[in-house]
């Protein structure tokens, strides 16, 4: 029984940092499939959305108003990052975009470090504190770990009924499946790229939100998160937006397994097994089709 | 006169592939545009919506400007282009495809059941994914949501490309209903006898310039339109 409710507890934390990989990876591929850019400075949209709710909340804003405020500058930064870079970089081949987005993240850090400095913050526990818990089947779960999975389940969801349901999200679908015939009925397609960057950045940022109480926030946090966000992405297959949420889990619950196995050191081993693998073995990832978006040139 | 295209030029880089085209389409007309491959008619169309910007010249659609428009603006003008090939949206569903067509028709709910009694084939498979059609739907699908954003005038390029023979029958039975629509058409072809027995009348071009133009019955008998299309491509152009 011990065992069982140490593997829950596993489990459990897995799928907790699972849930901000799946985030990262839905942005990956929102941004991917509407512009061909693969964005590696998704991972800075987290670390960006838990420093600007930090200052807003250390300014005396109620908790909820500074993590709205926090996603909407958020997303914000992303649309600004589309307009200046992206619009005009068009054209060039997808590794100089990657390096690009790489050379943005960096930049982004150092301001972040120019503003916030080194030191590791936190938001406040959304409610309780450190160390309230809940029992769950023997494992001990913070209500942290709650508002994190049902932040992100609801973004999820809501995020799956815009692409589904609604004319601009079906518009979004068009421009990736074909962005010249999207073009023909009317759909203004610079402005769908940027609508794309400002939801990746403003789905990063509200993960970067409520993440900070458990994972903590810090200007270098956002690297390690693209990575594994990529992982993730290439596992639920590039360019479907719903796979990243299948990758993310994947490579979260993988993670805390393997740390409850390997020495610390081997912390981040996990991610880039998976990564290694599936572009080993299925280039596609899970839920891509061979030969599709995986391997557009652009 | 709806569409009127003067001394126009484009190119691909220093690749000059429409040489100095000037043409007219009226109001309610089916104006047939033919050539064989290579000879710049895709490249006329597209650049009439702007997706290739040209290089110099007017095009006038209602005696206004369009030039140097963003190919996205060009359905703001009731002009749609039905590209070559699949151009459908793979991934979405029939139904999905024909309201992207209406992205900008406030009305696009009621257009759509216009445009679903008039395609029953579209009807039927209207939760289907796009890439699941036929070649002959996927064409119809395309026609569909061309019709979804109410043009008054539709340019058509190759609609009959790589179709069986029925769908191609079906395909041109569908554009000549157009007009009842009292929707003006440019139809692209490289399938001669069919297009001039719907078309008013019809533009030769050659090497990116119209080296023939006339009453579609007229170019019908025409010897100098069957030496164009008796070359290498022109026996199977010959329904």
């Amino acid at each position: 029984m011990e065992n069982g409710s140490m593997a829950l507890q596993y489990l459990l934390s897995g799928i907790t940092k699972g849930s901000i990989y799946a985030v990262v990876a839905i942005g990956f591929n929102l941004i991917y499939s509407a512009t061909g850019v693969l964005n590696f400075a998704q991972g800075e949209f987290v670390m960006l959305g838990g420093m600007v709710a930090i200052m807003l909340a250390q300014l005396g804003l109620p908790l909820v108003v500074a993590v709205g405020a926090a996603v909407i500058v958020v997303s914000a930064v992303g649309c600004l990052l589309e307009i200046t870079f992206f619009r005009k970089l068009r054209h060039h081949s997808i590794l100089h975009m990657i390096i690009i987005t790489i050379g943005l993240s960096i930049v982004i850090q150092e301001i972040a470090l120019h503003i916030w400095d080194e030191k590791v913050r936190s938001l406040p526990y959304f409610t309780g504190n450190e160390v309230s818990s809940l029992k769950f089947f023997g494992a001990a779960i913070s209500p942290q770990v709650l508002w994190v999975l049902g932040a992100i389940a609801v973004s999820v969801v809501l995020l799956h009924i815009f692409l589904r349901y609604t004319l601009q999200g079906r518009a979004m679908r068009a421009c990736a499946s074909n962005p010249e015939a999207a073009m023909l009925a009317g759909i203004n397609i610079p402005n769908m790229r940027t609508l794309s960057f400002g939801l990746s950045a403003a789905l990063g940022g509200l993960a970067g939100c409520v993440i900070s109480p458990i994972t903590m926030t810090h200007y270098e946090m956002g690297a390690p998160l693209a990575i594994k966000g990529f992982a993730a992405a290439i596992l639920g297959g590039l360019g479907n937006p719903m796979g990243g949420v299948i990758g993310g889990l994947t490579v979260g619950i993988l993670e805390a397994f393997a740390v409850s196995r390997l020495p610390a050191a081997f912390n981040d081993v996990a991610a880039f097994v998976v990564l290694l693998l599936v572009l080993f073995v299925r280039p596609h990832g899970l839920l891509g089709r061979p030969g599709g978006e995986a391997v557009r040139e652009h | 006169m709806l569409l009127q295209v003067k001394n126009l030029r484009s190119a691909y880089g220093a690749l000059e592939v429409v040489r100095g085209v000037s043409l007219h389409v009226s109001r309610g007309e089916i104006v047939g545009l033919l050539g064989a491959n290579g000879a710049g008619k895709t490249s006329l169309l597209r650049s009439l919506v702007g997706l290739l910007p040209p290089r110099h010249g007017e095009i006038l659609m209602d005696g206004r400007s369009t030039l140097g428009q963003p190919p996205w603006r060009s359905i703001s003008n009731a002009t749609v282009l039905v590209p070559e090939g699949k151009m459908i949206f793979a991934d979405l569903t029939v139904r999905e495809n024909l309201l992207i067509g209406g992205y900008h028709n406030p009305d696009r709910l009621l257009q759509l059941d216009i445009v679903l009694d008039r395609f029953p084939r579209l009807r039927e498979r209207a939760r289907q994914l796009g890439g699941t059609l036929s070649g002959g739907e996927q064409q119809l699908l395309a026609l569909g949501r061309a019709l979804m954003g109410r043009p008054r005038l539709l340019l058509l390029d190759e609609p009959s490309l790589g179709l069986a023979p029925l769908m191609v029958l079906e395909v041109f039975a569908e554009i000549r209903k157009l007009r009842e629509l009292g929707v003006t058409v440019l139809l692209v072809e490289q399938n001669v006898t069919a297009t001039l027995q719907i078309a008013d009348r019809a533009y030769v071009m050659e090497t990116g310039e119209i080296i023939l133009e006339g009453d579609a019955a007229e170019l019908l008998h025409n010897p100098e339109v069957k030496r164009a299309y008796l070359g290498s491509t022109g026996r199977e152009a010959l329904l």
